[in-house]
């Protein structure tokens, strides 16, 4: 049987209010409403995906960080992943991309993985290393920012997005990893059904152990919101208001 | 302080992202030489050394192979960094030469702040200052954070390099973008929906309101991908690139790859419940309402 791993991160909701920490290291954790990283929803799609055509495999779904991120791991078990796999860190987002790409690549070197989906970048750090960092660190191949993907027999066939929208065309053999782009399918809501059905789904926590893990190659000398650039006349109040001195704006404009 | 610069080709084309990594080794007070797989045809405007690498040989797209040469070249110019675009060709090839170079890598700089590099968190609600641990530093810049100030100059000192190598995975040619039922380009308006209509039943008031203003309606990524709209009608850097007289942008956050395609547009309104929304860094006017009441609203008051 095949074996496939998905690797998701959560993250805030990008609408929040953003605090930086009392040290200045990162953003304030309380009162955020907590998510699947948008990438990671169209990675565990396309795992899916595969495992339905290839009708016999098996899914697990690697999440790293504190006890929060078990949610995010039952929404892929809801969308079709078989088993999860929590790595418990409460540390996780001090730590930088090499870091949490080894962990990664020690659980997987473990294992006989056909493929990896990571999406291309998580929302909040933005880095867009993890993936390619795991897949080095395996010496296997990795396709980055698809926005197609096939698989038939080893061999993967997928789309690379590029700037304008044009792609490359791009193809590997298995075992590869591959990083997701926004649009590459069309991610399922978890039914309800498979909700009550992924609470029976093995959740299994891992401890992390700090000895394995490189050294710091970066650390946050300072967090802080963006200096202030714009200068937008803020419009706000009762909505018909807002409508008319917006009309009134555009009309002198146009 | 040195730098090594590494500049892209795509389609048969030298890019002028080369000019902004010139830029910021400049801001670095730093000497650079440069690396591109190209051509003798096509050489950038640089005083300094390139190391040049065949494009028929080492081919346009190929991590392997590029991360291979770049680590010869790094061995001789013993740079303390390397810089890349944060494109498509700089994020997948960063990490392979950080991690065999044993580099910390930072991605997508839009500032360079007390020494230090600075990058976006948060779709740019926040911003990160790094402080580097290693002695080489990988770095990735976003595109448009470091114009040149005058035109490129220079005539480079070419040294031709071998390609040996092989790679794991294969590159066989580009598709363009679909055609699309619309041109952008030519609208004087252009009122662009995002991910905050909600449901695809609201682009109807979108439509209503580009129609009011003669213009044509447009959308950000997650309205097209979610299949609401033609990609033909996307702004940004997988989209079009659009600079009308005004841009009503509804229900659009405003990440760096959105703004990348409307910022030199003339006039920009806003209309977002965030008061925070990033968009309002470009806005001339933001109006911090639900845009399914005043969409309509306003669309009223327009034809009245
Ligand atoms: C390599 C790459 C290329 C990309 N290329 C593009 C591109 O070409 N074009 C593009 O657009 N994106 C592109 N993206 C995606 C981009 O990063 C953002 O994810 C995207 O632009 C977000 O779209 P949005 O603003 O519509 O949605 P969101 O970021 O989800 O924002 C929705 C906004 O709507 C507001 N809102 C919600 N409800 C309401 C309401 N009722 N009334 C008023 N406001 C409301 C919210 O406050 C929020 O600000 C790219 C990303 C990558 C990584």
């Amino acid at each position: 049987m095949k074996k496939l791993l998905v690797c998701i991160k959560q993250v805030p909701d990008m609408e929040s209010r953003f605090k930086v920490n009392t040290d200045g290291t990162w953003y304030e954790e309380t009162d955020l409403a907590w998510r699947m990283n948008e990438y990671d929803e169209y990675a565990v799609e396309q795992a899916v995906q595969l495992k339905e055509q290839l009708g016999e495999a098996e899914l697990t779904v690697l999440c790293i960080g504190p006890d929060r991120v078990k949610e995010t791991i039952k929404k892929a078990l809801a969308m079709g992943a078989d088993r999860g796999v929590h790595m418990t860190d409460n540390e996780s987002h001090l730590r930088d991309p090499l870091a949490i790409a080894s962990m990664i690549a020690d659980f997987a070197r473990q294992q006989d993985f056909e493929l990896i989906f990571t999406g291309m970048q998580s929302q909040d750090r933005g880095s867009a290393q993890v993936g390619v960092l795991v897949a080095e660190l395996l010496g296997i191949p990795a396709l980055t920012t698809l926005v197609e993907f096939a698989y038939d027999q080893g061999t993967i066939t997928a789309k690379r997005e590029l700037e304008g929208g044009s792609r490359a065309l791009v193809s590997c053999s298995t075992p590869a990893l591959v990083t997701c782009q926004l649009g590459l399918n069309r991610p399922r809501y978890p039914t309800l059904p498979n909700i009550m059905k992924a609470k029976k789904k093995e959740l299994a926590s891992l401890p992390v152990t700090d000895l394995k893990l490189p050294p710091a190659q970066l650390k946050t000398a300072a967090m802080a919101p963006p200096p202030k650039r714009g200068s937008a006349r803020i419009l706000e109040g009762d909505t018909g208001d807002v409508a008319a001195q917006l009309a009134a704006v555009i009309k002198e404009k146009m | 302080m040195k730098t090594l610069l590494i500049a892209e080709y795509r389609e048969g084309k030298l890019l002028d992202s080369y000019t902004e990594l010139i830029a910021f080794s400049e801001k670095l007070g730093a000497q650079a030489s440069m690396f591109v797989v190209g051509s003798r045809e096509q050489l950038p405007a640089f005083a300094g050394r390139l190391y040049l690498a065949d494009v028929k040989a080492a081919t346009e797209f190929n991590p392997a192979v590029h991360k291979q040469l770049i680590c010869e070249v790094a061995a001789k110019e013993q740079p303390q960094m390397i810089v890349l675009p944060h494109s498509s060709y700089g994020w997948d090839l960063a990490p392979r030469l950080a991690l065999a170079l044993k580099a910390a890598q930072v991605s997508e700089i839009v500032d360079v702040r007390d020494g230090q590099l600075v990058v976006p968190v948060c779709n740019g609600k926040l911003q990160r200052q790094v402080d580097v641990q290693t002695e080489l530093t990988v770095a990735t810049l976003q595109a448009g954070a470091f114009p040149l100030k005058e035109a490129p100059a220079g005539t480079p000192e070419i040294i031709d390099l071998a390609v040996t190598g092989s790679s794991d995975l294969t590159f066989s040619g580009y598709e363009a973008a679909a055609a699309g039922e619309v041109d952008l380009g030519k609208a004087r308006v252009i009122v662009s929906a995002g991910r905050g209509i909600g449901k695809p039943e609201n682009l109807e008031m979108i439509k209503g309101l580009a129609k009011a203003l003669k213009g044509e309606y447009a959308a950000s990524r997650p309205v097209v991908d979610a299949g609401w709209a033609d990609h033909s009608r996307q702004v940004g850097t997988t989209g079009q690139t659009v600079a009308p007289k005004l841009y009503v942008a509804c229900g659009i956050s405003g990440a760096i790859q959105h703004l990348a395609g409307m910022k030199k547009s003339d006039f920009v309104v806003a209309i977002n419940s965030d008061k925070d929304a990033p968009i309002g860094e470009v806005a001339d006017v933001l109006a911090v309402a639900d845009l399914k009441q005043l969409v309509p609203a306003l669309t009223e008051k327009l034809q009245a």
